[in-house]
């Protein structure tokens, strides 16, 4: 609770917080919030020589070059980024952690194994690789998920093995293994529960990159594709007609760096909080 | 240390050498047809086969590997399957420029990291700290493409600054250097400030100031040259990161180097090409995470190399 406390006396992370809740609020509610269906083509919602609308009293952020609403396709598009955010983050986070778990506490040549392979998947140029995985695989929600899960194992991986490694040498866990105690207890009981705090403060940092990852590889066309609608893909369709509907790019654009910016102020809050090898030195 | 080095150099090779057999299997194994790419798309069923064939495609994957890695080691990354060059040749020709962005962006990120990390360093725990900041967040979390795309609205097309895009001249380079400069700036402020707050905990800072010291004198000569440290080491790591940066920016402002290539390739399932720049990017990513941790000692001390 007093991570809880901390949070509140930081009033720049609770901005975050609460910004980040207001996407989840708003993804949840997607139907009620949305003024328009997100794939419907309103007919007053072009220009008689069929330009797109700039925002106005009836279509508060203006429209597509479909004369489809662009907020409510902005508001199904929260519900995109989030989906693709949590899960990808927590599949990478759940594999990683595991990865990371059982090399730093088995070692020998089971813990080199893993963390040499964990060594290659960090020399990968991340971006490249999703990239390519997501043009060759073809693009769809799912196959986003599992490439941005994919690359971002590694780092949790990493973190989450130097992290118990150094558990694992600690004198209450050798105490604990003179009084008896099994495999199974120590690492549920005393590994899991110092590694905790490392897991979370990674695992909110985490879900501002995959968000921006979705963002980029939707925004290339490799990513989330047409009919759904994700802030990456709307820039993607509208950029040609960027100069004369700059609107299409910046609210999408606006959204996407403001989810991001919101979790990432909350992750750094819970880093100072909760990480203890930074304790005092911020 | 030579042995130190040795062994790194070799575990280095090792890890290039997975790099290449896991894209190589990864490439051939997922459901995109080259053949049929390079064939176009009014091409026969004959013709398709046909042109399986001429580019080796119909021999068994280890063959291809085998021999593909043999080449490798003599230097040759074999040809591309559209463009029909050496993709050594189109590495090279694209190298230069995108060595030109690397220089400007590192640069952008120096000048932006070092001067909000050191002011938020210095003045630590303050407003002015705390704003700045949330402004390196901000960079931090504003994706490539919108960072592209609004500084060509604003500077090139409001304002008419700057070109929207091009090569040549040095106004073409600005607007992609300081674009990547912004995003990397974010992180090198963050590095520094803890850097510079680091630092000011020593001993010998307190000294100095005893001495009295003029502010600005203790900075230049005691701070930053025992802060710049961590900064060289992220650097390093930076590479990697760069590396897939500049596929996204490159292709925003119509910079014609690695990045633009790439890009290319995988619209064209291009493979020889994919692999060529995949090796580049992780021969850089192992290097420079080699040159972060021989700098590591230097910070620490107490860090000894094994």
């Amino acid at each position: 609770m007093s991570v809880w406390r901390g949070l509140v006396r930081r009033p720049v992370a609770m901005a975050g917080l609460v910004i980040a809740l207001a996407f989840v609020v708003i993804s949840l509610a997607a139907p009620l919030i949305a003024p328009y269906s997100p794939e419907t083509m309103v007919p007053e919602g072009m220009t008689a020589d069929g330009s797109p609308l700039p925002p106005n009293w009836q279509f508060w952020f203006g429209t597509d070059l479909l004369g489809r609403d662009l907020l409510s396709r902005m508001v199904y598009g929260a519900r995109t980024s989030l989906l693709v955010g949590l899960l990808a983050n927590g599949i990478a986070l759940l594999i990683g952690s595991l990865i990371g778990l059982t090399a730093g506490f088995v070692r020998g040549i089971v813990g080199s194994i893993l963390m040499r392979a964990t060594d290659l998947m960090m020399a990968f140029p991340a971006l490249i690789l999703a990239i390519t995985i997501a043009a060759l695989v073809g693009p769809s929600i799912k196959n986003v998920i599992l490439v941005i899960a994919l690359v971002n194992t590694g780092p949790v991986a990493r973190v989450v093995y130097a992290e118990t490694t150094s558990l694992a040498e600690r004198e209450f866990i050798a105490a604990e293994r003179a009084l008896g105690a099994g495999t199974a207890r120590i690492l549920f009981r005393h590994i899991l529960p110092h590694l905790l705090p490392i897991i979370i403060v990674w695992g909110t940092l985490g879900i501002s990159t995959t968000v921006l990852f979705e963002a980029i590889l939707s925004y290339l066309g490799v990513g989330v594709q047409a009919p759904v609608p994700s802030w990456g893909n709307i820039v993607y369709d509208g950029q040609s007609y960027f100069q004369t509907a700059p609107w299409l790019v910046f609210f999408p654009g606006f959204a996407v760096a403001t989810l991001a910016l919101a979790v990432n102020l909350v992750g750094d809050a819970l880093r100072d909080l909760l990480d203890p090898t930074l304790r005092g030195r911020h | 240390m030579p042995a130190y080095l040795a062994r790194r150099l070799i575990q280095a090779a090792l890890i290039l050498l997975g790099v290449a057999a896991i894209t190589y299997l990864l490439l051939y194994m997922l459901p995109a047809d080259p053949a049929r790419m390079v064939a176009g798309r009014t091409a026969t069923k004959e013709q398709v086969d046909l042109v399986r064939m001429q580019l080796g495609l119909t021999q068994p994957i280890w063959e291809q590997f085998g021999k593909y890695l043999w080449k490798l080691l003599q230097g040759d990354l074999g040809r591309s399957y559209l463009q029909r060059t050496q993709v050594s040749e189109l590495l090279g020709a694209r190298l230069p420029a995108s060595l030109l962005l690397m220089a400007g962006a590192i640069f952008c990120e120096l000048a932006i990291g070092l001067t909000l990390g050191i002011i938020a360093g210095l003045r630590r725990a303050s407003g002015v700290d705390h704003t700045l900041m949330v402004v390196a967040l901000v960079f931090i979390s504003t994706p490539q493409f919108v960072i592209s795309l609004s500084m060509i609205y604003v500077f090139a097309y409001w304002l008419g600054w700057f070109p929207i895009g091009g090569y040549g001249e040095f106004k073409h380079l600005v607007l992609p250097a300081v674009t990547l400069g912004l995003l990397g700036g974010g992180w090198y402020a963050r590095v520094t400030r803890s850097s510079v707050i680091e630092v000011l905990r020593q001993d010998f800072i307190r000294t100095a100031r005893a001495k009295g010291l003029d502010r600005w004198r203790i900075v230049s000569v005691h701070i930053l040259p025992n802060a710049i440290l961590p900064i060289i080491a992220m650097v390093g790591i930076d590479i990697g990161y760069f590396m897939g940066s500049i596929v996204v920016v490159e292709s925003v402002f119509g910079w014609p180097g690695i990045g633009q290539l790439t890009w290319q390739a995988i619209q064209q399932i291009d493979i020889p090409i994919i692999m060529g720049v995949t090796l580049l990017s992780a021969c850089a990513i192992v290097l420079g995470n080699l040159l972060a941790d021989l700098v590591a000692p230097l910070i620490d001390p107490r860090i000894k190399l094994r």
